[in-house]
């Protein structure tokens, strides 16, 4: 990995490490990353593998060990959490595998929720709020609860609520994990057509469908990561990715990923 | 701090938890209507106390003469037992801790009233001028009597605002003539008096010259008196010296009950302090119960509601809320919530108070119930307070934690 000053995420040997009573549980070890701007990544590994640990890692939901970790050229550290929150606002958006939306707030208003933060006028975030949920095309779901709502309705708006604030980064941790194929495709779509407007994604899934169809598989394992490379050389030289994925596979990116 | 936004964030999320949001207020209501209607009730019990002892002075000591029951040095029981001018002026010479003294004679007959041709019945009193003392008569036109008035017997009268109304219609009454039982009496003064209509319908004459009007003699029926700041103990010394002094010069057993009775106020004065005292007590004692109750039951919603808000403080933190603002919306929801309640249970409380006071308004140990109103303001904002302690704590940990921990609360 190449240390270049404008990547959009760069760790170098970032550990990190649960407590379990005296002892601890080691689950980074020695990460060393590095994602540019625009870059459609797609995170694997088995089960406990620490996915999802690094995705909060990255997304500041979580603290770290030791190592470095640079964000669109800040580094983190020990950061506070009233700091954390001000970059989380302002470059991150989340998708998680359980939606997360808050149940007793509509749809508009959970998709509006960040810009509250960001002291958004209300009438002017509930506008933009029914723009992205157009976006996301559930315009006539905007005054659902999310009780309301399917399952891959409301992972549309959680995707639409990470929108609005205009971030560089998405995380999304198993965003399909909860949903049937054909949802998984639809809402995958959606990834892809944000992406492709510049924001840069990174997908925990253990999907192949949908790592097939992102620019950049890294596989963990334990802990490390033990693969690194576009989705057809990820899953072997006898790669299965289905047909209809290879075919839907989208024009190159602008931003290439480092060899 | 007071944007119109945050408050209209808070009013939606209070709205769209209606139950947690019904269980914080109602805790707060119940306890300051609670407190309200027992510090009000406490209130009414007092004053309908206070009521009993409002017409008459606390540290009087009335005398009646009676009939003896034992016989006595070879007299028979029996024998009626007559006060004379005479026990008036030994009391007042010669026992001490008299403050002021009046005695009485009751006029016999029908008591008519005239003026003008217009003729009434009212109670007269013949009494001695510290009768004013006794009554808590307020002169509210000329004057009271006074000693020269029984010294040269004149035929003066001092009469109720009440008479002054139904036989002079609104005409000036001071100087003119009354002719009571046929007797004409200059009306010298005007009063009124605390104790209500009834004892606003009163005349007072010197009671000398309606003892020598109305064929009296030196006859007098009771004889009271006030003992000044005496206490307890020291009113039934005075008793004691009274009773002593008519036994000896009445020829009766002193310790003969029914010779002569005495009342002593000081006594039953004593008695509704203590009364009021224990009233006080109960009320305090009640009270802070029901403030701590209300205390706990806040602090233990409070506590509840935030755990129940981890997972929505995660979503938030991860959309960009600081630990301050997460913060802020919780206490000023907590604020909100139990401000409201306060207000609303301040309310109900006066409100039921009044329904209360009207439904026993003619209840005489139950007079205006009413509250403190800094007191029920402090209570509330108590609870307000213990609220936004109870909420503060929780919500700070919460707000502190990393977003992560929060999220993965179910
Ligand atoms: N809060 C935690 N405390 C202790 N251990 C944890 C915690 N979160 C995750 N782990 C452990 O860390 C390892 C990695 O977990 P995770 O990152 O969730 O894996 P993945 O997302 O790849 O399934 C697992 O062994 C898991 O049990
Ligand atoms: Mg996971």
């Amino acid at each position: 990995m190449e240390g270049s000053g404008d990547a959009m995420i760069r760790l170098s040997r970032l550990n990190k490490s649960y407590p379990m009573g005296s002892s601890k549980l080691h689950v980074l070890k020695g990460i060393d990353l590095s994602i540019a701007p625009g870059e459609l990544v797609a995170i694997m590994g088995a089960s406990g593998s620490g996915k999802s640990t690094l995705l909060n890692v990255l997304g500041l939901l979580d603290g770290y060990d030791d190592g470095d970790y640079h964000l669109d050229g800040v580094r983190i550290g020990q950061m506070s959490e009233t700091k954390a929150a001000g970059l989380r606002a302002s470059l991150l958006g989340f998708v998680f595998q359980s939606f997360n939306l808050i149940p007793f707030k509509t749809a508009v208003e959970n998709v509006a929720l960040p810009l509250y933060y960001q002291e958004v006028p209300r009438r002017k975030r509930n506008k933009l709020a029914e723009e992205y949920l157009d976006r996301v095309g559930l315009a006539d779901r905007a005054g659902h609860l999310p009780r309301e709502l399917s399952g891959g309705q409301q992972q549309r708006v959680a995707i639409a609520r990470a929108l609005i604030s205009s971030p560089k980064v998405i995380l999304a941790d198993e965003p399909t994990g909860a949903l049937d194929s054909q949802t998984s495709l639809e809402v995958m779509e959606v990834l892809r057509q944000i992406n492709a407007t510049g924001v840069t994604l990174l997908i925990v899934t253990h999907e192949r469908e949908v790592a097939a169809r992102t620019r950049r598989v890294i596989r963990l394992r334990d802990g490390r990561i033990e693969g690194d490379g576009p989705p057809e050389t990820a899953f072997g030289p006898a790669s299965f990715a289905p047909a209809v994925l290879a075919q839907a596979s989208p024009a190159p990116l602008a931003a290439t990923p480092p060899a | 701090m007071f944007e119109l936004d945050t408050w209209q964030e808070i009013l939606d999320t209070v709205r769209k938890n209606k139950l947690r949001t019904f269980l914080t207020g109602f805790s707060v209501a119940w306890g300051i209507l609670m407190l309200i209607v027992l510090l009000g009730s406490g209130q009414g019990l007092s004053r309908g106390v206070e009521y009993g002892f409002r017409d008459d002075a606390t540290n009087a000591i009335w005398m009646r003469s009676g009939q003896t029951s034992v016989p006595w040095k070879g007299l028979r029981p029996g024998r009626n037992v007559q006060f004379k001018n005479e026990d008036y002026d030994v009391i007042r010479e010669g026992v001490k801790g008299v403050e002021h003294i009046t005695s009485r004679y009751f006029i016999r007959g029908t008591l008519t009233v005239a003026w003008h041709g217009e003729t009434s019945s009212f109670d007269v009193r013949a009494v001695h001028p510290d009768h004013q003392h006794l009554e808590k008569s307020i002169v509210t036109e000329g004057r009271f009597l006074n000693p020269t008035d029984v010294d040269e017997h004149r035929k003066v009268a001092v009469i109720g605002e009440r008479v002054k109304a139904q036989l002079f219609k609104g005409a000036p009454a001071i100087g003119e003539y009354l002719e009571i039982k046929g007797v004409p009496f200059q009306v010298v003064g005007v009063f009124t008096d605390i104790g209500g209509e009834g004892e606003q319908e009163k005349i007072y004459v010197p009671i000398s010259t309606a003892q020598r009007a109305y064929g009296g003699a030196n006859n007098v029926a009771m004889i009271m008196m006030t003992v000044g700041d005496a206490s307890v103990d020291e009113s039934q010394a005075i008793a004691t010296d009274l009773r002593l002094r008519i036994a000896e010069r009445h020829d009766f057993d002193p310790d003969d009950k029914r010779a002569v009775f005495i009342s002593n106020a000081v006594v039953e004065f004593q008695r509704f302090v203590d009364l009021m005292g224990g009233i006080r007590l109960f009320v305090w004692v009640i009270g802070v119960g029901t403030l701590l109750a209300g205390v706990v039951g806040v602090s233990n919603i409070m506590m509840i509601a935030v755990k129940e808000r981890t997972k929505e403080i995660g979503i938030r933190k991860a959309v960009g809320a600081t630990p301050f603002s997460v913060m802020s919306l919780i206490l000023k929801e907590a604020i909100l919530v139990t401000g409201v309640a306060g207000y609303v249970g301040l309310v109900a409380g006066v409100a039921l108070l009044e329904l209360m006071s009207r439904s026993l308004a003619d209840a005489e140990m139950f007079r205006n119930p009413e509250v403190d109103f800094g007191v029920a303001v402090s209570a509330t904002v108590l609870l307000v307070v213990a609220g936004g302690v109870a909420g503060f704590f929780p919500a700070r940990k919460a707000a502190a934690i990393r977003p992560v921990e929060a999220l993965r609360d179910e």
